[in-house]
């Protein structure tokens, strides 16, 4: 098993930064997962056991420059890490203004993902700074548990408004209450709400648009469906406004899945990037 | 003592206080002949500070009358005076820092613009004069740098560790001496590694390749104000359990900050044969000595050692439990050993122990899988 990659560009290394340090925002630990064309980052909390999931795919092609992978075996030629994406985040935050950044699956004291960054320095030699980052190498018997989320088979599918504009509103409400309502329609209409003993608010955002998932076979809402009739999940707020707040990999499109009373199901498209997030609903 | 401090000196001489009130507790001050001398020592006595302002730097400067004269207070009170640095910089023009040994107070005055006077008078207690028993010029390998070298150096660790080391390897044909910094952590945190080219330094001078590792904390304390100043930072430092001195010097200033560093293995009769030849002077149960035991490395002199009472060290046995007692007896005592206590046990015994062999491994192992490293590379290059 090898892996070994190497990222020289500050751009992709900003992007790559980003992205991981979202992930940290996201969870304390998550598995890594590195296939010949990609890397993902998935939780995999089960909806069922009331925890949320998240699944982000980056193509590695464009990140780094080189990208050597040895799988287990030829015809299962990929690695399953579980890692800490706080040290990741960490690691990368010293190796900002670095001119390379290498990342290799080590052996050291126990199995690494080692990250070597080549930093400028006041004399000819660069400054070489490595992180050790100690990772738990997921053995193939439990591949089988990192299965890609399929996309649910929701009530309705609707665009989010900016992320930025909800975590706002989120945060507020945050303050008043511990559980919020999500819901939507198919008319692009879509209602932040929560309720007290003392209070209830809500905030009401229209014309988001719903995209149309007929192209890709999955199910989407049925045709017959009213589409005034709204959506809805109640969720942790806590879990929704983690995801808000963690994003720093500005999306290009954002979207939401409603799974009436059941879950929330986030997808976040930057590019090359996916993020999906789930968040189960609550009685 | 009586001692104006003008200009710029002001916010310098706040910035060692800062610096200072990030080790210790307790401020000692001592006016000398030679200047005035800030010193203090951290909780579990492993670290020791000195600022010696010379004559010079004043523009009034006077010791006591009486030589022996020494107090000490708490730092935050001191901080208190010179709390926020940039407004001082704006508004303070002078600073008068009186002594007044029959009411047992210390003033500072701030003369600030516009005439406005600000008085803080201090309480203090006598102390022993508070001296870390150290010999830098004996060490075998000195680094000096540029602070901002230090700074970018420490940057790379997070804030929360607590320890770091560094180990020097002899410059050798192709004058590429390392200079790595590692974390000395348990297996399941992240291991950071830094290797830093000896051109980068302004001295690098080692005779012998070493290993050291201290905390974080208190080299932080002084790099605060090794920046502020700009002045270069000597590290003077020998083998594993010496202590470690790091340095800044001006022509009227000098700062000197002794750090423990763990020792190599922690054997008792190791740590004996280190006390012994380490103290020249170690000083029975005093009660600035009490929680100071085995293989620490700095020694705390007290003025007042009778010279013929301090011939050799006493068993370590005894020290333990005169420790012990002291500590079941008086409460302030036992107050200030309980954490010191604590953080001894983890700087020496609770890393230590467990880890002294593997730490040891892994340098040796993460070195050899850097050069390996290297050669895959060309492999792959080709």
């Amino acid at each position: 098993m090898k892996f070994r990659a190497k990222m020289v560009d500050v751009g992709c290394l900003n992007h790559f930064t980003r992205v991981v340090n979202t992930i940290s925002k996201l969870t304390k630990t998550c598995t890594l997962r590195l296939t010949a064309d990609n890397l993902f980052f998935m939780l995999s909390d089960k909806v069922a056991n009331g925890g949320v999931s998240m699944w982000c795919e980056l193509s590695q092609a464009n990140f780094f420059d080189e990208f050597q992978l040895e799988g287990v075996t030829a015809e299962a030629n990929e690695i399953y890490l579980e890692l800490q994406p706080e040290n990741m985040s960490r690691a990368l935050r010293t190796a900002q203004n670095a001119k390379s950044l290498k990342v290799k699956l080590t052996k050291k004291h126990c199995p690494c993902l080692t990250l070597a960054a080549e930093l400028p320095s006041l004399s000819s030699a660069s400054r070489l700074v490595t992180h050790d980052i100690p990772v738990d190498v997921i053995p193939r018997r439990l591949w089988q548990d990192f299965k890609e989320p399929s996309v649910p088979d929701f009530d309705v599918s609707i665009y989010l408004p900016p992320i930025k504009t909800m975590k706002n509103v989120v945060d507020r409400m945050k303050n008043l209450s511990n559980h919020l309502v999500l819901e939507a329609n198919l008319k692009g209409e879509m209602n932040l709400k929560i309720e007290t003993d003392l209070v209830s608010v809500s905030t009401h955002f229209k014309d988001l648009g719903n995209p149309s998932w007929d192209d890709d076979g999955s199910q989407g809402p049925s045709q017959d469906r009213d589409p005034e009739a709204m959506a809805h999940a109640r969720v942790d707020i806590k879990k929704l406004q983690q995801f808000l707040a963690g994003q720093q990999v500005n999306p290009s499109k954002g979207m939401c899945n409603i799974v009436n009373k059941r879950m929330l199901h986030f997808i976040l498209l930057h590019e090359d990037v996916s993020l999906q997030y789930f968040i189960p609903a609550v009685a | 003592m009586d001692c104006m401090v003008t200009g710029g000196n002001v916010k310098v001489l706040a910035k060692a206080i800062h610096s200072l009130s990030r080790i210790g507790e307790e401020l000692y001050l001592e006016p000398q002949e030679d200047g005035l001398a800030l010193r203090t020592v951290n909780s579990s006595r492993s670290a020791y500070a000195c600022f010696l302002f010379s004559p010079l730097f004043f523009q009034r400067y006077s010791s006591c009358r009486s030589p022996v004269f020494r107090c000490k207070m708490a730092v935050k009170s001191v901080q208190a005076v010179f709390r926020s640095l940039s407004s001082l910089e704006k508004t303070v023009e002078r600073c008068r820092i009186e002594l007044n040994s029959e009411k047992s107070r210390i003033t500072f005055t701030l003369h600030c613009k516009h005439g406005l006077l600000k008085t803080h008078n201090l309480s203090f207690q006598d102390c022993e004069s508070l001296q870390a028993v150290f010999d830098r010029e004996s060490c075998a390998n000195v680094l000096r740098a540029q602070p901002r070298l230090m700074v970018d150096t420490v940057l790379h660790f997070p804030s929360s560790l607590e320890e770091v080391s560094v180990s020097v390897q002899r410059v050798n044909e192709c004058g590429s001496g390392n200079h790595v910094e590692e974390e000395a952590e348990h297996s399941k945190a992240m291991l950071t590694e830094l290797c830093l080219s000896a051109e980068e330094f302004e001295q690098f001078t080692v005779s012998c390749p070493t290993r050291i590792t201290f905390c974080l904390k208190e080299m932080r304390g002084l790099l605060m104000f090794a920046e502020s100043s700009g002045l270069p930072v000597s590290l003077y430092f020998d083998e594993p359990g010496r202590p470690v001195v790091l340095r800044l010097t001006e022509s009227v200033l000098e700062v000197n900050f002794v750090l423990a560093t763990l020792s190599e293995d922690s054997h008792p009769s190791n740590h004996k044969n280190n006390n012994t030849e380490r103290l020249p002077n170690p000083a029975p149960a005093d009660d600035f000595m009490n929680d100071d035991i085995d293989s620490y490395l700095i020694a705390m002199e007290t003025s007042e050692l009778a010279p013929g009472g301090s011939g050799c060290a006493p068993p370590r046995d005894t020290q333990l439990r005169a420790r012990a007692t002291s500590e079941g007896e008086e409460e302030e005592e036992e107050e200030m050993g309980r954490p010191a206590n604590k953080k001894f046990r983890s700087l020496f015994f609770g890393s230590m122990l467990p880890t002294s062999s593997q730490v040891t491994n892994q340098t040796l192992r993460s070195q050899e899988v850097l050069a390996s490293d290297s050669e895959n590379e060309e492999e792959g290059n080709s």
